[in-house]
């Protein structure tokens, strides 16, 4: 697996950093995040010290409470159960014996091994902490099986460990984890400790409750929008309409006439209003009538953006992969396929609480980038890292919009100036408008047939901005975006010759990052649709013609099949349905094959009436986690690929809110069917394989009931336009 | 002003024309309600008013002075609220979450007014709840599962 930074953890630099936390030694900043972590549902702070505390990821208290410290965020994916049943699994208890904290901002102790720093992105949680917690478990039941078994003055091999307590074999005398904790904090670390056999595993591959559910049925969860601290001010911002903009003028006593408005703060291209409420915030921000200098983008148009891609398009391109010679085919075909700016519109709005204090300076947000958000507070304030708190706290959705800590640096900033803890919230306005958007996306696509009908050669050309060299430079190496490419590169059809290519054009008008499968829920969409129209081009069945290009990969040629067969491919149906297939494989490891069943109504409507998917991810944790991230993946995915599309005006985003980025609804939404393949393959990651996969299941499904080959997203609007 | 929420009688000092959403979470420190647009599109901020589902985004608070409140915290106290979250967590319906307490709240007026609620039912009492992490299957059949295996039978003899 690529790592995206330079200074990435390798497997082995990881187990130096556990063993560093180990041995009942503690670092400096685990102390003091400690002190603040709040547990998923409650704080922490009269918990008291510990009994054992053998690693950065496990607690075990007097009390055989365990505590698994969650590096990750949980934005709705799974991992705060799914990463605890690993820790669970190794140490043997029940997740009845477990609570899980969310770990304190730290790039170092908490980096995610395959991106080098703290950070939830890329469908890796699963992939990267998988040999990590299992061995953070399995190094506590070392020491608490070795300390049950000194207090009996026994051999730690005649003793098992057993839902939370340690038996001896020969006398059957059992001791829970609790009693024996302070003893086993006193040992030293075990060299080495066994993981279990994956045929062994009692939590792992098992359906399990999810831990939080609870907690988010009853209004106690905590995100970062409900943070509460004494004295705390609210506050709303509205950043220029216009990328680059400045204020020129404001009307700061009208604003400040409204009762509950304590404070406007004019940042330059961001006003913030403080006030007591929500309510007066928002009032005071209305009542400035702020004007703006546009700057230099005041002009540009979707059109603009679009003009210029098409222009890169034809400049030289990187070479991602290269293979075979392309022979002159008997039969070229060629096509331009788009993608559109999209928004992430997590229900949870952007906010973040900040206090800064003359020599210190507390976070409170939700963040896929705690080590990040944490590092920009420190900047903004210029107090050492070490003065900066962060707290991080469930996410009411990311789709990588958290993975950019734009809003903490702007909350610091404003609460630099309020003399009082300030909580920064964003309206529904100011996230659509200003969020960091899926980049546009425009490929030249082309294959060769030869006189048989075969495919011969295949070329991708891929134009659009590069993610990863903002956001991990070291990642960004001879031109080349790994993860624009991503799911391109990986082509599985065995094809004599296959050639990628990748231009980076940059687009300064608008800020681009990563949605819920960035590279990949474009390149699937452009690579399986033309796939599609080759197979109508040499007269193939879809399925069939995929399927004959798999030889050489078993386990997408099973996915294929398991889909086809569970969604009844090829079986009639009623005038104005069609069905559409797609087959996704990428860097995430893991194997998608979809059938989409759509009706389009007499008046152009495109319904999504039925979706089946089979998946092999490898090693499943928690497999009803997997299928509620292919459902959830598939109904995201359907809103992006049937209506989301951002576009400028004048350099401002023309959509606002939900009246018009339209989403999935519950009346809108299909039946869906999730088909797991079982087996102890390394993980995939399953975080964003189900959404990428959809939008060429859909636009092929289009083609079947109507004829009509959409090569822009998005399909409705496309439709419409003929 | 005084409100009546959850059972309890809370006086604020408040503009009429803030919307009750805000009262709830900045004023009186009940953040299970959430905040999604603020123009009553996503169904995020979704409480009861007598019993009846309202968008608190778009509820200015003099307009509930007089009228029972309850929000997400005090919902699992009625019958159908408690069958609604048993439900929720037996099928383990939400994701992220955020969405879910205006989800309970619309499902729980539903099953409140309508035992038996049909797949048409449910759609329309649901669809003003945007998820963004896509429950909607699940929150379907955890309707469906609270209101218990005499679906066809009332979807026939309802007039």
């Amino acid at each position: 697996m690529r790592s995206l930074a330079g200074d990435s953890v390798s497997r082995r630099d990881f187990v130096v950093v556990l063993a560093a936390a180990g041995g009942g030694l503690l670092l400096g900043c685990r102390v003091d995040g400690l002190k603040h972590a709040a547990s998923i549902t409650t704080r922490l702070a009269s918990a008291g010290t510990p009994a054992f505390e053998p690693n950065a990821f496990v607690r075990v208290g007097a009390d055989n409470v365990v505590t698994v410290v969650l590096p990750q965020a949980e934005m709705g994916q799974g991992i705060l159960t799914a990463l605890a049943m690993m820790v669970a699994e190794e140490l043997e208890v029940g997740l009845d014996l477990v609570r899980v904290e969310h770990a304190p901002a730290d790039d170092r102790v908490y980096a995610n091994p395959h991106l080098g720093f703290q950070a939830t992105g890329g469908s890796t949680s699963v992939r990267a902490f998988y040999e990590p917690m299992r061995h953070a478990g399995a190094a506590a039941r070392s020491l608490l099986v070795t300390a049950a078994a000194q207090s009996w003055g026994v051999d730690p091999a005649s003793c098992r460990a057993e839902k939370g307590s340690v038996i001896h074999s020969g006398t059957r005398r059992t001791v829970t984890y609790g009693a024996v904790a302070e003893r086993a904090a006193k040992l030293p670390m075990p060299d080495k400790v066994a993981l279990k056999n994956p045929k062994d595993f009692s939590l792992i591959g098992m359906p399990a409750k999810r831990l939080d559910t609870p907690s988010k049925v009853n209004g106690t969860a905590l995100y970062g929008i409900d943070v509460r601290v004494p004295g705390m001010k609210i506050a709303t911002v509205a950043a220029s309409p216009v990328l680059g903009g400045t204020v020129v003028a404001l009307d700061v006593k009208k604003a400040m006439a409204i009762k509950g408005v304590h404070q406007v703060i004019n940042l330059g291209e961001v006003i913030a209003v403080v006030a007591d409420h929500m309510w007066a915030a928002k009032q005071g921000l209305a009542a400035l009538a702020i004007r703006w200098n546009d700057g230099p983008n005041g002009t540009t148009s979707t059109t603009d953006v679009v003009k210029e891609l098409e222009a890169a398009s034809r400049e030289q391109p990187v070479v991602a992969r290269n293979e075979g010679d392309a022979s002159q085919p008997a039969r070229l075909i060629e096509a331009i396929y788009q993608a559109p700016f999209l928004a992430h519109a997590a229900m949870e709005p952007l906010s973040c609480t900040v206090h800064v204090r003359q020599d210190s300076c507390e976070v409170w947000a939700g963040s896929q980038v705690q080590g990040r958000a944490r590092a920009t507070a420190a900047q903004v304030t210029g107090l050492p890292l070490e003065k900066v708190v962060f707290h991080n706290y469930l996410l009411g959705g990311g789709f990588g919009r958290r993975l950019e800590h734009d809003y903490v640096t702007q909350a610091v900033r404003v609460a630099k100036q309020v003399e009082a803890p300030v909580k920064v919230v964003w309206t529904r306005e100011e996230d659509v408008q200003h969020d960091v958007y899926r980049p546009y996306y425009f490929d030249r696509i082309a294959a060769g047939l030869d006189a048989h009908g075969n495919l011969v050669s295949w070329s991708h050309r891929i134009v659009g901005i590069s993610i990863l060299a903002r956001w991990a430079p070291p990642a960004f190496k001879n031109g080349l975006d790994g993860d624009a490419v991503d799911g391109s590169a990986q082509l599985l059809y065995d094809i004599p010759s296959i050639r990628v290519e990748y231009v980076r054009h940059e687009e300064p008008v608008i800020r681009t990052g990563w949605w819920r499968g960035v590279g990949v829920t474009h390149n699937n969409y452009v690579v399986e649709s033309f796939i599609d129209e080759i197979a109508t081009a040499s007269r193939q069945d879809p399925v069939a013609f995929r399927r004959g290009m798999l030889g050489k990969s078993p386990r997408a040629r099973a996915v294929l099949d398991l889909a086809a067969e569970k969604a009844g491919w090829g079986k009639p149906l009623p005038p104005g349905h069609g069905r559409g297939v797609a087959l996704m494989y990428s860097g995430w490891d893991t194997y998608v094959a979809q059938v989409a069943e759509v009706e389009v109504t007499g008046t152009g409507d495109i319904g999504v009436r039925r979706v089946v998917c089979a998946v092999d991810c490898g090693t499943i944790i928690n497999p009803d986690t997997v299928t509620a991230q292919v459902e959830g993946g598939i109904v995201f995915g359907i809103s992006g690929a049937l209506w989301g599309e951002i576009t400028l005006k004048n350099g401002r985003v023309e959509q606002s809110n939900f009246h018009d980025y339209r989403v999935l609804r519950m009346n809108e939404t299909p039946a869906i069917e999730v088909h797991l393949v079982r087996n102890l393959e390394a993980p995939g990651g399953m975080g964003e394989p189900a959404t990428a996969a959809i939008a060429p299941a859909l636009a092929n499904a289009v083609f079947a009931a109507t004829g009509k080959r959409i090569r822009q997203l998005p399909l409705q609007k496309a439709l419409a336009q003929g | 002003m005084r409100l009546m929420i959850n059972g309890k009688i809370h006086r604020v000092d408040v503009p009429d024309d803030m919307p009750l959403l805000w009262v709830l979470r900045d004023v009186l420190g009940l953040t299970g309600t959430k905040f999604g647009c603020g123009i009553a599109a996503c169904g995020a901020c979704t409480v009861h008013l007598d019993g009846r589902p309202i968008r608190s985004c778009a509820t200015p608070v003099s307009t509930v002075a007089r009228k029972q409140i309850t929000t997400i915290e005090a919902v699992g106290e009625t019958s159908s609220g408690r069958k609604i979250q048993d439900a929720w967590i037996a099928l383990d319906v939400p994701q992220c979450g955020y969405c879910q307490s205006g989800q309970i709240m619309s499902a729980t007026a539903l099953l409140a007014g309508n035992p038996h609620p049909s797949d048409a039912d449910i759609d329309a009492a649901m669809s003003g709840n945007i998820c963004r992490c896509g429950t909607y299957g699940r929150i379907r059949a955890a309707i469906k599962q609270a209101a218990g295996p005499a679906v066809a039978v009332a979807k026939g003899a309802s007039p």
